[in-house]
């Protein structure tokens, strides 16, 4: 069953965008730098897969998946996501300085979509995994940033969405902290309901969760496959 | 329709974000929310000071006049100003989750809204302490705000697109906003300082200003305020608002494009 399904897809940066009036008035119209990021892309990744974003940094890996995440628009071309929910695995995001931990599991769960009642549900499993004690009910903006870091990772970890989608495998806190995320990381994506997206450059992590690889290479395509192959032809090239 | 399942959708979220804002903009003060109370009441003073006893204006219960024209002003401006810096001011968020872009003019709606409200808890009480009479006719108030609201609604929300677009609209409309501060009666009624039909039309076309001149008919003078005009400007306030959602719901993933 397919469960993320791209065509043809495009997504176009406009760096001289953003105008001024002072810039229209005094100034020819310069035409208008448009950069491609990801360029007539198309792939499926089926339902409970584990699919790897690879390639060198500016590729186009990262615009991808905040294009599947419903963050960016296409300028041409679809995603489809069959009526599935998905979130980015990123820590902190709209966290608030002032409330404390426990308010700001809410205002992170309510603006991933999430059901207050549904968080509610959720907040122990989340407060346990966070380890915070009673920092919980602090205000966040006396947390070190291993307490940031471990409570933002335990709130998009615990609240679930279909489709997972990781940018950089995450490694938050300390030695400790970081294997008990990496292996709640691994639980979560080897679920057999979920459908998750990492990018990565590192072989071993790809080796180890994903059954499949898409290298990416100036918003193209340059190979899809199993990741053995596809690695040994990207190191392959990396090291020419 | 979409708009308003997004509205229930995320109402939670953008009233924890309003608090979360309230209570970090008063955290490092000593008094407070108390601030809230005190900034348009000492700019009251001010203004009756200037406006009441230097140029003398003769506007029957000047201080309840004034302040109710202050809290409303501020609210206005306030939100407008906030509306177009919102979407880069945002940026972390939009980067990393989709949210519809006008929640995030919701929050400072309520933001606002808050300030306005502990505003008119002390304008009750000045009601009180001028003596006037309190009648059912005040109930009118809330339907007028919800009004008022509604207008500030749609602006605001068409300025989020521009906003995204077009970087010098902060001081333009920092200006603009200047200029119709001083066209909106204020300090003073316009009706009463500028005679005539003039007057009847720059107190009507206005909407801030027919908004604050109603405000104060309701509820220091008991007078009806004009339901024809009232209706028009929510005829107005509805469309301006389906533009605006209409523009942002429309381009809103190319926002994260730009900034």
């Amino acid at each position: 069953m397919v469960s993320i399904k791209v065509e043809n897809l495009v997504i176009k940066y406009k760096t001289l965008n953003s105008t001024s009036i002072q810039r229209n008035f005094f100034q020819k119209r310069k035409k208008r730098y448009t950069y491609t990021a990801v360029d007539d892309i198309s792939f499926e990744v089926k339902k409970g897969e584990i699919f790897g974003l690879t390639g060198r940094n500016g590729s186009g890996k990262s615009t991808l998946l905040r294009a599947i995440g419903g963050m960016l628009a296409p300028d041409s071309g679809k995603v489809d996501l069959m009526g599935q929910s998905v979130s980015l695995l990123a820590i902190g995001v709209g966290f608030k300085m002032e409330m404390t931990g426990r308010e700001n599991i809410y205002i992170a769960g309510l603006l991933l979509g999430f059901k207050q009642k549904e968080i509610k549900e959720k907040e122990q499993e989340i407060v346990d995994f966070a380890e915070l004690g009673e920092f919980i009910d602090m205000p966040v903006r006396t947390y070190s940033s291993g307490m940031y870091s471990r409570l933002g990772f335990a709130i998009t970890a615990t609240l679930e969405t279909d489709i997972l989608l990781i940018d950089e495998v995450l490694s938050v806190g300390d030695e400790r902290f970081r294997q008990k995320s990496y292996d709640k990381m691994k639980q979560l994506i080897t679920n057999k309901e979920k459908t998750v997206i990492i990018c990565a450059h590192n072989r071993t992590i790809l080796e180890e969760l994903c059954e499949r690889v898409l290298w990416m290479e100036k918003g193209k395509i340059v190979k899809v496959g199993n990741v053995k192959e596809v690695m040994d032809e990207y190191e392959e090239y990396m090291h020419r | 329709m979409k708009f308003f399942r997004n509205i229930k959708k995320y109402n939670g979220y953008a009233l924890y974000v309003a608090m979360a804002e309230l209570k970090s903009e008063v955290a490092a003060s000593y008094l407070n929310w108390i601030w809230w109370i005190l900034e348009p009441l000492l700019t009251m003073i001010i203004y009756v000071i200037v406006f009441g006893y230097i140029f003398e204006a003769y506007e029957e219960k000047y201080t309840v006049f004034l302040f109710i024209g202050i809290l409303m002003w501020n609210f206005f401006s306030g939100v407008i100003k906030s509306s177009i810096a919102v979407v880069k001011s945002n940026q972390s968020i939009i980067s990393r989750v989709y949210v519809p872009k006008y929640i995030l003019l919701v929050c400072i709606m309520y933001q606002y809204a808050c300030k306005f409200g502990f505003g008119m808890l002390v304008e009750f009480i000045m009601l009180i302490v001028f003596r006037v009479k309190f009648n059912f006719g005040m109930l009118l108030a809330i339907p007028f705000l919800m009004g008022f609201f509604m207008f500030t609604f749609g602006l605001a929300s068409i300025l989020i697109h521009f906003g995204v677009y077009i970087y010098d609209l902060t001081y333009v409309i920092g200006i603009v906003l200047n200029f119709v501060m001083f066209l909106s009666g204020v300090f003073y009624s316009i009706e009463g300082r500028i005679p005539g039909l003039y007057g009847r039309v720059a107190g009507r076309v206005n909407p801030v200003a027919y908004y604050i001149a109603s405000l104060r008919n309701i509820l220091i003078y008991d007078v009806r305020p004009s339901f024809f005009w009232f209706f028009i400007w929510c005829i107005v306030s509805v469309v301006l608002s389906a533009i605006g959602v209409w523009l942002v719901h429309k381009n809103e993933n190319n926002y994260a494009k730009v900034i």
